[in-house]
């Protein structure tokens, strides 16, 4: 809801100062801007700390990308972007289910049971059926498993809706038993290799669309969010509101096309590995090798786009659908909801078929990641999952949330794992202080700030 | 007032049970075009019950409810809705977290190309009907959680008129208003009859009953008293009704 147009009256409100006036004539989510100012905050204490304390290379002093060893490496934020998809696109769901006052506690077992499922029909069911390496594996695998994860929240939704289980026993119950099915459909074993082509969407350096490709993206996304400026100033011309002033527009589209082209620098500045070099080299013998070696720019990992994809999808389902506004009416008030004429029931059935579904994309990325099936993937995830969305301002009570805040409140969790992993702290049990701290602090900062806007 | 012809609305001998308790119990009542039926009684009398029963938030046990001589079948509140009724409830039944436009068009949104919600489209409607029911509403980008009792009652009123009711139910529509705003809902309601709409008003203040209903009909205990006509009785008769459940004796 966040992002409808808000044509506040331009009040006299000439006293602010220029960052209150800045805020107010671009009409910047503030609690956004908060946001994305702790994770800048974590991200430079984790490079100082490297810096100053361990004494390692900054590329923030000079140091080349062969020899930086901070936080902020092409290579670490290339990384983090990859294992910040699988938390972020399952987010978006939870937003959903929070929203309209449920929790789901079984993604991270229907995720673990889902991926075991694809590793089955991959490796042992499929191939003898299409032939090994067969192009089509690989869709056929993730087909099954998305549908698998709609089957499994559609159950979830019916026995909340229809059956009137709280959502909380339902998901506690499917926690445990997709784990243990997880264990029992291949007894324990682990599933590996996949289908190579699955294995892409994982997003490893082959998983990746390479310099050419990110900067297609990257453009597109400097058109769309253009776009999305320029038709929004139509829409309020069309009916007589307030404009945004033309410098407040400007600052917009500077900001957001330099944030979407800077990412792709980014991603594209970190550089295929040496190994991997050195083996493409041999099985292209023909390449031409430029004075200084080879070098080619990774760019966004495929997993990262379907993030980007499922996140713009689910904005679009939250803010400009029908479906979306009833989940904000149900999580609002369910009577208004139901008295309204909206079937709150089905649309709970909905609601988790979707979050299953996202499940299953989650396990997707998260086995071909791995290259492998395991019964332990997506262990604690759905902590993790609930985490990032409540980080990201989604409110237990109901009623409030949004699609972009559990996306960085999932980049802000997984900035705390990799950051703490990278300074050394990354046996686990100081992991998961700061991140259980950083949960609780969040929702605390959270109730301060709402009380101060009301 | 003269009533002629077939009523609007009639709910005839509907009952309706809550475990066992008799909330409604065989209560027959009707409404004619331009007419306004106050609902009295007691809390628990079963007034909110029966009505619920036309706005299809409840289902009767058993009865008929006939919308211009024909029995309908209400299911749900979106069958009621295509019957053109639509209701005012006491709790306002609004999305708290949802501004006025979304409110106003809850279950009815208007959707522009591709099938999107157009807010900006809702936006403009709404300012249009608040500006005839309540022309000091300015706020049109909160949450309705921000607004004022009053102004919620104006946005839920809005909800009722703006899609051309032709049955409207209101459930103490003025409890939470000031002095102003229950005369600006007061004069409403004698617009909206004089317009041809029937109004079941359901009240517990009984000098808001003799200024603006025509009919009353009493219930108590689940159980219809009687129905009277408001010019024919004194405010004492209907409270002997209301307290006592004595019809009087010039009862219509």
């Amino acid at each position: 809801m966040t992002d409808s147009p808000t044509h506040a009256p331009q009040a006299n409100t000439t006293k602010l100062g220029p960052i209150a006036r800045f805020i107010r004539d671009t009409e910047l989510d503030t609690r956004m801007l908060g946001m994305v100012g702790a994770l800048l905050l974590i991200w430079f204490a984790f490079e100082l700390y490297s810096t100053i304390v361990l004494g390692r290379p900054s590329m923030l002093l000079g140091a080349s990308q062969g020899d930086a060893t901070g936080f902020l490496t092409p290579r670490n934020l290339w990384n983090l972007s990859v294992q910040t998809s699988m938390t972020g696109i399952m987010a978006t769901g939870m937003v959903l289910v929070i929203i309209t006052r449920n929790i789901d506690l079984s993604v991270g077992s229907a995720e673990g049971f889902i991926g075991m499922v694809m590793g089955l029909l991959q490796v042992t069911w499929l191939p003898p059926l299409l032939g090994l390496g067969h192009s089509s594996i690989w869709i056929v695998t993730v087909v099954v498993g998305l549908g698998c994860g709609a089957l499994i929240g559609a159950f979830n939704g019916w026995m909340i809706a229809y059956r009137g289980i709280p959502s909380f026993i339902v998901t506690l119950g499917g926690l445990m038993v997709w784990r243990g099915a997880a264990f029992l459909t291949a007894d324990g074993k682990t599933i590996a290799p996949l289908d190579e082509n699955f294995s892409l969407l994982g997003g490893a350096t082959k998983g990746s669309v390479g310099e050419m490709g990110s900067w297609v993206v990257g453009v597109l996304g400097s058109l769309a969010i253009l776009w999305i400026l320029y038709a929004g100033r139509q829409a309020r011309a069309k009916h007589g509101f307030g404009q945004r002033p033309m410098w407040a527009e400007l600052t917009l589209a500077v900001l957001g096309c330099g944030l979407v082209l800077g990412t792709v620098m980014i991603v594209n500045s970190y550089a295929w590995p040496k190994g991997i070099i050195e083996a493409y080299v041999k099985a292209n013998p023909d390449v031409v090798i430029p004075e200084g070696g080879l070098v080619i720019g990774t760019g966004f990992a495929i997993p990262v786009l379907i993030m980007v994809v499922v996140a713009i999808l689910m904005t679009i389902l939250m803010t400009r659908t029908r479906f979306g506004r009833y989940v904000f009416a149900i999580g609002g008030n369910p009577e208004a909801a139901a008295l309204s004429g909206i079937n709150t029931k089905w649309m709970t059935v909905k609601i988790f078929t979707l979050m299953g579904v996202l499940a299953g994309i989650a396990a997707v990325i998260g086995s071909a990641r791995q290259n492998s099936a395991t019964n332990a993937l997506g262990n604690l995830d759905e902590l993790y999952v609930i985490a990032a969305a409540v980080v990201g301002g989604t409110s237990l009570a109901g009623g409030v949330g949004t699609i972009y805040g559990a996306i960085i409140g999932a980049l802000v969790l997984m900035s705390l794992q990799t950051g703490m992993v990278l300074i050394g702290f990354g046996d686990g049990s100081y992991q998961r202080i700061v991140i259980g701290v950083a949960l609780v602090l969040a929702v605390y900062l959270d109730n301060l700030y709402r009380k101060r806007i009301k | 007032m003269t009533r002629t012809g077939t009523p609007l609305v009639e709910l005839r001998d509907i009952s309706i049970a809550f475990g066992g308790i008799k909330a409604v119990d065989h209560v027959t009542v009707d409404l004619y075009p331009g007419e306004v039926v106050g609902l009295l009684g007691h809390n628990g009398a079963g007034k909110s019950t029966l009505i619920k029963c036309l706005s299809g938030a409840y289902q009767a046990d058993s009865g008929d409810i006939l919308i211009n001589g024909e029995t309908v079948e209400i299911k749900d509140p979106r069958d009621a809705r295509e019957q053109n009724i639509e209701t005012i409830y006491q709790t306002l039944a609004l999305a708290d977290n949802l501004n006025a436009a979304s409110n106003l068009f809850l279950g009815r949104e208007i959707v522009g190309r591709g099938g999107f919600v157009d807010d900006s489209k809702m936006e403009a409607e709404a300012r249009k009907i608040m500006a005839r029911l309540n022309p000091n509403f300015r706020k049109f980008n909160v949450p309705v959680s921000a607004l004022s009792g009053g102004q919620r009652q104006s946005v839920a009123i809005a909800r009722a008129v703006y899609f051309n009711a032709k049955i409207l139910i209101m459930d103490e529509p003025t409890a939470a208003l000031g002095p102003h705003e229950t005369q600006m809902v007061a004069e409403l309601i004698q617009e909206l009859k004089a317009q041809g709409l029937g109004i079941f008003l359901i009240e517990h203040d009984i000098h808001n009953v003799m200024k603006l209903c025509d009919r009353a009909s009493v219930m108590k205990n689940g159980q219809l008293v009687g129905t009277v006509n408001v010019a024919d009785v004194t405010d004492e008769d209907i409270l002997g009704m209301i307290i006592l459940g004595k019809k009087p004796a010039k009862a219509a």
